[in-house]
């Protein structure tokens, strides 16, 4: 009861194409991630399956049922937005009880579809407030309870933490998996954050420029990219990439993520100096500079001491690395 | 920065200036309704010294009341002021909100051909609209007054509205759309709350031209029963006496009725000169 199928959809602005063709299958009750950076396309794609921005070509489905031309209201969705988008007329109650007013559902029920919605984000002192008497985090838990009290095929969220502090990001986003296992819906979710995406999604989408890079599960992605973009996007620190020629390999470009290179001091297989040491307690962030591939990322776990200046050498976990061809695309 | 705006130096300069317009501002203002309570003979001996129990004269005042039917151009005055000012309100909010709202072919032109009219003033199409009028029947009826008040007032408001809406958020509305709101709700009841500073900011510009106008009550409504304020005090200016206690006293008395309606918008007028300025 909530699967999403896109087909070769496609979304231009005049002369301008932002979505360039997109083909994508949401499984029911999947929480689906769109990421990528700032500018892709994610929020006009999500804004294109909720209705808000006509489509320039292609199908939007749901459960099957071609929904291109349908109004908003009538694709039983509901989104949460980044900028919270609450009615300020309203109090807390009655902005989530508006779709059902408009629907012509009766009092009682909405009454008891608002209070249900507000015991699992525990908003039940906040009910008579108005939006404006509430703090951030509040006013996008009431964002989302608008969007339960609904109870639609498909939720969409576009980008609903950018707006928060980060320990408060942290426990929404906790609350938002919470929500996604009891209600069992299927979930949309834009983020350019990529830990917002590996944390939450069963399936993240990469987009690039209005076209989908690659589709998978957080860890496929991570351990399995299909081309430098994804390897590079999806990690965080970002993936180092060489030179294969400097090394003696075949491939064009050598993909190891900053874990997967063993430091040492004094002379190694790459030579090169500390530039800067970035020390978390748990893990110790070392950039090296070389001459040949520049500056590289090493995470090693726990405390390490290295100065700036020093000579230090990188070898590589050659059975971690990932080849790219000259367009970036993985030779497997 | 901030101790630049609170130096006490910069403060006084700027209220110095700010009070010395305001007197020069309301000067003429002060004259006309401290002329307004005195003889004719103190009226024109000194003109500037305020009434004394000596030259304290209400002349003005009782000719004002009982000749001609001073209360029924106050209330056409303000028949025609707040029925324009509704219709270029609604109709200069739905256009702004269509213009900032909606894409569609020939926006940005529409756009520049509604500011237009900011520049071109109406009244160089007088002739034109005395045609039509006669033509249609409207003369010297107060609906005349209110389509070429409306006309002259939208373009100005159609500008001034458009940019606020553009700045209300598009989240909301798309929220509204999605909880299945029409679109006449998404503007009644989201967006008009939001920009009712621009709202009353408008609401001033268009109404004082309007109240103040005498060219087009003389041109199109010069009849008894139409005849706003502006116009009525003119039967007192003759060509060869002019009977100043009743013309002064009639301006002094339509001061009053725009300066009520001023101070009921003047609160949000602030919000809106000030809005995006002032975080
Ligand atoms: N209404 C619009 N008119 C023209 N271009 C637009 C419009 N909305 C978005 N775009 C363009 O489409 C691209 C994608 O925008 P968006 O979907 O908001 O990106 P994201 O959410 O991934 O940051 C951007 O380059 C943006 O400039
Ligand atoms: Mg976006």
């Amino acid at each position: 009861m909530g699967a999403l199928t896109l087909t070769n959809v496609a979304k231009s602005f005049g002369s301008t194409d932002v979505i360039k063709g997109v083909d994508l299958q949401v499984n029911d009750g999947e929480f689906c991630v769109f990421v990528g950076p700032s500018g892709c396309g994610k929020s006009t794609l999500l804004r294109m399956i909720a209705g808000l921005e006509d489509v320039s070509g292609g199908d939007v489905k749901i459960d099957g049922v071609r929904i291109n031309d349908l109004a908003p209201a009538k694709r039983e969705i509901a989104m949460v937005f980044q900028s919270y988008a609450l009615y300020p007329h309203l109090s807390v109650r009655d902005n989530m009880g508006l779709a059902l007013k408009q629907a012509g559902v009766p009092k009682a029920e909405i009454t008891q579809a608002t209070d249900k919605a507000a015991a699992m984000l525990s908003l039940g002192a906040l009910m008579e407030r108005r939006p404006a008497e509430l703090s951030g985090g509040q006013r996008q838990r009431v964002a989302i309870g608008r969007a339960i009290v609904r109870t639609p095929k498909l939720f969409l969220f576009d980008e609903p933490l950018s707006n928060l502090d980060a320990a408060l990001r942290v426990q929404t986003r906790i609350e938002i998996a919470r929500l996604h296992r009891e209600l069992g819906a299927t979930m949309i979710y834009v983020t350019h954050d990529q830990v917002e995406a590996m944390t939450l999604a069963d399936k993240i989408v990469v987009l690039r420029a209005g076209k989908v890079e690659q589709v998978g599960r957080p860890m496929d992605l991570y351990n399995d990219p299909d081309n430098t973009f994804v390897a590079g996007f999806i990690g965080s620190p970002q993936m180092n990439f060489l030179k294969s020629g400097a090394l003696g390999l075949q491939s064009d470009t050598l993909g190891i993520r900053p874990e997967h290179l063993r430091l040492s001091r004094g002379a190694g297989q790459i030579p090169g100096r500390v530039s800067h040491v970035e020390k978390l307690g748990g893990e110790t962030l070392v950039y090296v500079n070389t001459d040949t591939h520049g500056l590289l990322t090493v995470r090693l776990f726990g405390e390490h001491q290295y100065e700036v200046d020093e000579a230090v050498g990188l070898e590589i976990d050659q059975s971690r690395a990932f080849h790219f061809d000259a367009a970036g695309q993985r030779l497997r | 920065m901030s101790q630049a705006r609170h130096s006490p130096a910069r403060s006084i300069a700027a209220h110095a200036i700010l009070i010395l317009y305001t007197v020069i501002a309301l000067f003429p203002v002060f004259v006309i309704v401290i002329n307004s309570f005195k003889s004719r003979r103190a009226i024109f001996a000194d003109p500037l010294a305020l009434p004394t129990p000596g030259n304290f004269d209400l002349v003005g005042y009782q000719t004002v009341l009982a000749q001609g039917d001073f209360f029924q151009y106050f209330l056409n005055s303000l028949t025609v002021t707040v029925g324009s000012l509704f219709f270029v309100l609604l109709f200069g909010a739905m256009a702004a909100f269509a213009l900032s709202e909606y894409r569609f072919k020939g926006n940005t032109l529409m756009g520049l051909y509604l500011a237009l009219g900011i520049m071109i003033p109406i009244r160089l199409g007088t002739v034109a609209i005395l045609q039509l009028m006669v033509a249609s029947g409207l003369v010297n009826t107060l609906t005349a007054l209110v389509l070429v008040y409306t006309a002259q007032g939208i373009p100005l408001a159609v500008f001034i509205l458009s940019e606020f809406m553009r700045s209300v958020s598009a989240d909301l509305k798309n929220a509204g759309r999605i909880d299945g709101l029409s679109e006449y709700t998404i503007f009644f009841r989201l967006v008009l709350p939001l920009v009712r500073p621009a709202m009353a900011t408008v609401a001033v510009f268009t109404m004082i031209p309007i109240w103040n106008d005498l060219w087009f009550p003389l041109i199109l409504a010069p009849s008894e029963a139409t005849k706003t304020v502006t116009l009525g005090a003119q039967v007192f200016i003759g060509q060869f006496v002019t009977n100043w206690n009743a013309v002064l006293a009639a301006l002094s008395l339509a001061i009053l009725p725009v300066l009520v309606l001023y101070l009921v918008f003047s609160r949000q007028l602030i919000r809106g000169i000030t809005a995006g300025a002032v975080k």
